[in-house]
C-alpha cells in the first residue's frame, strides 16, 4: 500500500509558517479556510494533519468540518504527493483527442491504478478538467511545465528522465 | 498545480480621483501622450499561446529589439496581451497600426523578425496565416475569416491591451460606464436599462439579468455582488479568456451592479486552475482600487464597493449558485433546494447577486450605448453576442465571439474553417457536461445558436463550450465520459443523481467494453428521465442529457456496440483493431516509426502489418498515416 507508506513520512510542521498563513495573510478569517488549506497544501505539497489540527484551534473550526472541505474538493490531498507530478488534462477536448490513453499508458507504466502516488514518493499522477489550453490537447503537465499536444512516445522519454534520476 | 506568483509592483499612482472630471482628464491626458501611429507589437500570452512558450517569444522579442537598438527607427512597444482568440495557430503575434498578423512564431524567430519585419517592413511569408485548402497567405487580421466574420463586443479588447496595465485599458474606454451610471444614473435607471437590454445570464440558465438584479435590490440587509469565474465545463475557456484579457470590463461590470442593487461588498469566485486569471483580477483591482476607481468613496461619490478573490479548489458543483456562495463561506460546496432564493438570502444569509464572468462584462457598453442598442444584436429572445470556446475535431480552435442567433454552420465551417483531416462532421457538443450531442449533418446545422432553439433540440447553451465531434468520435464513449465526469462531481447529497448516475456510468462501461445487453437502452433511458426529473439541484437535473440526447440520435451507434459488439468509430479498444490496407499502403514507413508499442512491421515500399498483440490501439499510426490505408475493424 503505497499510501500507508507514505504517511509515515509526515514532515515537520512550522508552526510558524501557519500562524504567517492563518493570521497575517488571511486574517484568521474562517471563510478563507479553504485558501488557508491551498496555502498549506502549496507549502507542504499535502495537508498534514498536525497543521489541519492547529488551524481547527485557530480558527475554532471542528477538525470533522476541515476533514469534510478537504475531503470534498478534488484539489486537497490528505497523503504526501510525489516529487514530481504530472496532470493529464482529461477535459472533453484532451479526451476526444485521447488523454484518456495516455493516462491509463502513464498509469501502467508507473504502476498505478489510474492514478495517485508511488510507493517511492518520487512521482504522483492526477487528472484535471480542462487547463484552457484546448488548442493544444491533449495537454500534458509536468511539474508546472506544459507538455501540448502530448502523445505516448514523448511521455514515455519523460518517464525514463524521472526513472533515471 | 500551477501557483500563482506575486504579481510585481504595480506603478502606483498619487491619489485617487476625486471626482469622475479627473479621470476623464487623465484619461485624455493617457490618450494624447499615445500616438496610434506608433509601431506596437502585439504578443498573445493567453493560457493557450502560453501552453506553447509565448512567454519565452515575449523575451525574445524584447531581446531582439533592443539587441538591435539604434538601427531601430522607432522603437516598437512590445505589449504582452490577452487572448486573441485564434489558439490553434499559437504563439501569436500582430503588429500595429498596419494589423499584420503572424502565427506560430518560435522564440528562435525574434531575430529574423525584427531583421527582416522591423527593421526591413518585409513581411515574413512563412509566418503568415494560410487558410486550409488556400495557398494564398493571408497578411491582416481584418481579412482572415477567423476574425473577420465575429462581432467583439465583450472581447472588444482582450487581446488588444495589457491586461496587467490599467492605464491601457483607459485608453481602450474602460470604466466610462461606471462613470456614466455613477453621474448620470439613478440605480433604478440603470436596472431598468439592463431590463431593456433584455441581457440573459451566460452561465447556462439564462435568466434575465435586470431581473435579478431587481429582486436583489428589493431586498432589506447588505447586498453581495458575487462573480461566477468557475468556469467548471471541461472543454471550455471563455471566461478565463475574459479574466485574463480583459479583467477591468467584469470589475467594471460588478461595480455597475452593485451601484445599482445597493451592494458595497463583492467577490470574485475563480477556480484554482485558472492561476493567470487570479493573477491578473489580483492586478487590476489593486489599479482600479489605486485609482478610486472601486474602493472606498469611488470617484468621490458616495458609493463604495471592495472587490476580493476566493478560489475553488476543485469541485464542479461549486459553479452552482448555492454551492458556490457556501463555498465562498468556507465551507463545502453543496447545492440546496432552489426554493431559496440566493437573491433573498444567498452568501451569508443575505441578498446576494450571482451572475456569471460574461454577463458582467456585457454590462458597460450596454449603459454606455443604451439597453435599445444591445437589442439589436442578436435575436428576440437572445439579445447581444456569445463567447464560444471552440474545439474538438475543426481547423480553427479557438475563442469566437458571434451574434446570438448565429447558425452552425457561420461558426464551424465560417469562422472554424470546418474539420480537419478531410472527416467528416458528426456531431457538435454544447451546454458542457449537462448539455446534449447536436447530430450533423443530419438536420441541424443551420440551426440558430440561442438560448430557446437548442434546449428544444435536446441540448442546452451553457456557458459556451462548443465541441466539434468527427467521424472518429464514438457517442457512446462520449455519453461515458459526461457521466463518468457527473459521477466524480456529484456532491452525493441526493439520492437520484448519486445514484441513477452511477449506475447510467455502469452500464455505459459493460457497453464500452463489450458486455452491453439487450435492454441496457431502455434502461439507461428510464434511469436518465428518474435522474432529471427527482435530482435536487441542476447538476443533477441535466445530468442525463448526454445519455438521452445520444440515445436519441445516435441510438445505431449504441446497438452496434450491444448486438455485433463493434465500435464503428474505432474508440472503445476492445471493439475494433486496426488494420493496414495493403491495396493503398505505400510502405512509407510513417506508422512503423511513430508506433510507440512497436507493433507494425514491413519492409521499406511494401506494405505494412499491425502485431494484433503488440497494438495498445494509441492511434498514432491512425492520425499519421498519409494515404488512409490504416482501416478500422
Ligand atoms: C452544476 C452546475 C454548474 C455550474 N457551473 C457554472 C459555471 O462554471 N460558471 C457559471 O457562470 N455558471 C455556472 N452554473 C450556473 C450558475 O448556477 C448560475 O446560474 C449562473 O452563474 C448565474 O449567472 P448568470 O445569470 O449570469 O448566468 C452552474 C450551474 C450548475 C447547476
Ligand atoms: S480540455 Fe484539456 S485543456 Fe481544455
Amino acid at each position: 500500500m503505497p499510501e500507508a507508506q507514505a504517511i509515515c513520512q509526515e514532515p515537520e510542521v512550522d508552526f510558524t509558517v501557519l500562524d504567517r498563513i492563518i493570521f497575517d495573510d488571511y486574517g484568521g478569517n474562517r471563510e478563507a479556510m479553504i485558501m488557508m488549506m491551498q496555502a498549506i497544501q502549496r507549502q507542504y505539497r499535502f495537508l498534514p494533519e498536525p497543521a489541519l489540527q492547529y488551524i481547527s484551534q485557530a480558527i475554532g473550526i471542528p477538525l470533522t468540518k476541515i476533514y469534510e472541505v478537504a475531503t470534498f474538493y478534488a484539489s486537497f490531498s490528505l497523503v504526501p504527493k510525489g516529487r514530481h507530478i504530472m496532470h493529464v488534462c482529461t477535459g472533453t477536448a484532451c479526451h476526444l483527442k485521447g488523454s484518456g490513453g495516455l493516462v491509463q499508458h502513464v498509469a501502467a507504466r508507473m504502476g498505478l491504478d489510474g492514478g495517485g502516488t508511488t510507493p517511492d514518493l518520487k512521482f504522483t499522477l492526477e487528472t484535471v478538467n480542462c487547463l484552457g489550453a484546448c488548442a493544444v490537447s491533449p495537454v500534458v503537465v509536468l511539474d508546472d511545465r506544459y507538455y501540448p499536444k502530448a502523445n505516448v512516445g514523448q511521455l514515455n522519454r519523460l518517464i525514463e528522465q524521472i526513472d533515471t534520476e | 498545480m500551477a501557483t500563482a506568483p506575486r504579481a510585481a509592483a504595480a506603478p502606483s499612482y498619487a491619489k485617487k480621483f476625486a471626482c469622475a472630471g479627473e479621470l476623464e482628464q487623465y484619461r485624455q491626458a493617457l490618450i494624447e501622450r499615445t500616438d496610434p501611429a506608433a509601431p506596437r507589437i502585439l504578443v498573445c500570452c493567453g493560457t493557450g499561446c502560453k501552453a506553447v512558450g509565448s512567454l519565452d517569444l515575449l523575451e525574445a522579442m524584447k531581446g531582439a529589439v533592443s539587441a538591435a537598438g539604434a538601427q531601430v527607427r522607432v522603437m516598437p512597444e512590445i505589449k504582452r496581451t490577452g487572448c486573441h482568440g485564434f489558439c490553434s495557430r499559437g504563439p501569436l503575434m500582430s503588429f500595429q497600426p498596419e494589423n499584420l498578423f503572424y502565427q506560430r512564431v518560435q522564440p528562435a524567430d525574434a531575430e529574423e523578425i525584427v531583421r527582416e519585419t522591423i527593421l526591413g517592413g518585409k513581411r515574413v511569408q512563412k509566418f503568415l496565416y494560410t487558410p486550409p485548402g488556400s495557398k494564398e497567405p493571408i497578411a491582416t487580421v481584418d481579412e482572415i475569416p477567423f476574425f473577420a466574420k465575429q462581432t467583439k463586443l465583450v472581447l472588444k479588447r482582450v487581446g488588444r491591451i495589457d491586461p496587467f496595465d490599467i492605464n491601457d485599458a483607459l485608453v481602450h474606454g474602460a470604466y466610462k460606464g461606471l462613470v456614466k451610471a455613477l453621474t448620470e444614473m439613478t440605480p433604478a435607471q440603470v436596472i431598468e436599462e439592463i431590463k431593456t437590454s433584455r441581457l440573459r445570464g451566460r452561465g447556462g440558465g439564462g435568466f434575465p439579468a435586470g431581473v435579478k438584479w431587481e429582486s436583489c435590490a428589493k431586498q432589506p440587509g447588505r447586498h453581495y455582488i458575487i462573480c461566477n469565474g468557475d468556469e467548471g465545463d471541461p472543454g471550455a475557456f471563455m471566461d478565463a479568456s475574459v479574466m485574463e484579457g480583459d479583467p477591468h470590463a467584469v470589475i467594471e461590470g460588478m461595480a455597475i451592479a452593485a451601484y445599482a442593487i445597493g451592494s458595497d461588498r463583492g467577490f470574485f469566485y475563480v477556480r484554482f486552475e485558472y492561476p493567470l486569471a487570479v493573477q491578473t483580477l489580483t492586478r487590476a483591482i489593486r489599479q482600479a482600487e489605486e485609482m478610486g476607481l472601486i474602493g472606498e468613496n469611488v470617484l468621490g461619490t458616495r458609493f463604495t464597493f471592495k472587490v476580493s478573490i476566493s478560489t475553488g479548489a476543485g469541485a464542479f458543483v461549486c459553479g452552482e449558485s448555492s454551492a458556490l456562495m457556501s463555498s465562498l463561506e468556507g465551507k463545502v460546496g453543496r447545492p440546496r433546494p432552489k426554493y431559496i432564493r440566493s437573491t433573498e438570502r444567498g452568501f451569508r444569509d443575505s441578498p446576494s447577486n450571482l451572475n456569471n464572468v460574461e454577463t458582467y462584462a456585457n454590462v458597460p457598453e450596454i449603459i454606455l450605448r443604451g439597453g435599445a442598442w444591445y437589442t439589436g444584436i442578436g435575436t428576440e429572445r437572445s439579445t447581444g453576442t456569445k463567447v464560444f470556446s471552440l474545439t474538438g475535431n475543426v481547423h480553427n480552435v479557438g475563442l469566437v465571439e458571434v451574434p446570438m442567433g448565429s447558425s452552425l454552420r457561420e461558426i464551424v465551417y465560417g469562422i472554424g474553417g470546418g474539420i480537419p483531416n478531410r472527416k467528416e462532421l458528426k456531431a457538435v457538443q454544447t451546454g458542457g457536461p449537462s448539455g446534449g450531442c447536436i447530430p450533423i449533418p443530419k438536420k441541424f446545422l443551420d440551426i440558430n445558436v440561442g438560448f430557446g432553439r437548442l434546449a428544444e433540440i435536446g441540448s442546452m447553451m451553457g456557458s459556451g463550450g462548443m465541441i466539434v465531434m468527427d467521424e472518429n468520435t464514438c457517442m457512446v464513449e462520449v455519453s461515458r465520459y459526461f457521466i463518468s465526469f457527473l459521477v466524480g462531481e456529484s456532491c452525493g447529497q441526493c439520492a437520484p443523481c448519486r445514484e441513477g448516475l452511477t449506475r447510467m456510468k455502469e452500464i455505459l462501461t459493460r457497453i464500452t467494453r463489450g458486455e452491453g445487453r439487450p435492454g441496457d437502452v431502455e434502461l439507461l433511458e428510464e434511469i436518465g428521465t428518474f435522474t432529471n426529473s427527482f435530482s435536487l439541484c441542476g447538476l443533477g437535473t441535466s445530468s442525463a442529457n448526454p445519455v438521452l440526447s445520444t440515445i436519441r440520435y445516435f441510438r445505431e451507434e449504441y446497438d452496434a456496440h450491444i448486438r455485433d459488439k463493434k465500435c464503428p468509430s474505432g474508440v472503445c479498444k476492445p471493439l475494433f483493431y486496426y488494420e493496414i490496407d495493403p491495396a493503398t499502403c505505400t510502405g512509407c514507413g510513417l506508422c512503423r516509426v511513430k508506433c510507440p508499442a512497436k507493433a507494425i512491421a514491413g519492409e521499406k515500399k511494401k506494405p505494412h502489418t499491425i502485431h494484433q498483440d503488440l497494438c495498445i490501439k494509441c492511434m498514432e499510426c491512425y492520425k499519421n498515416c498519409k494515404f488512409t490505408s490504416i482501416r478500422i475493424m
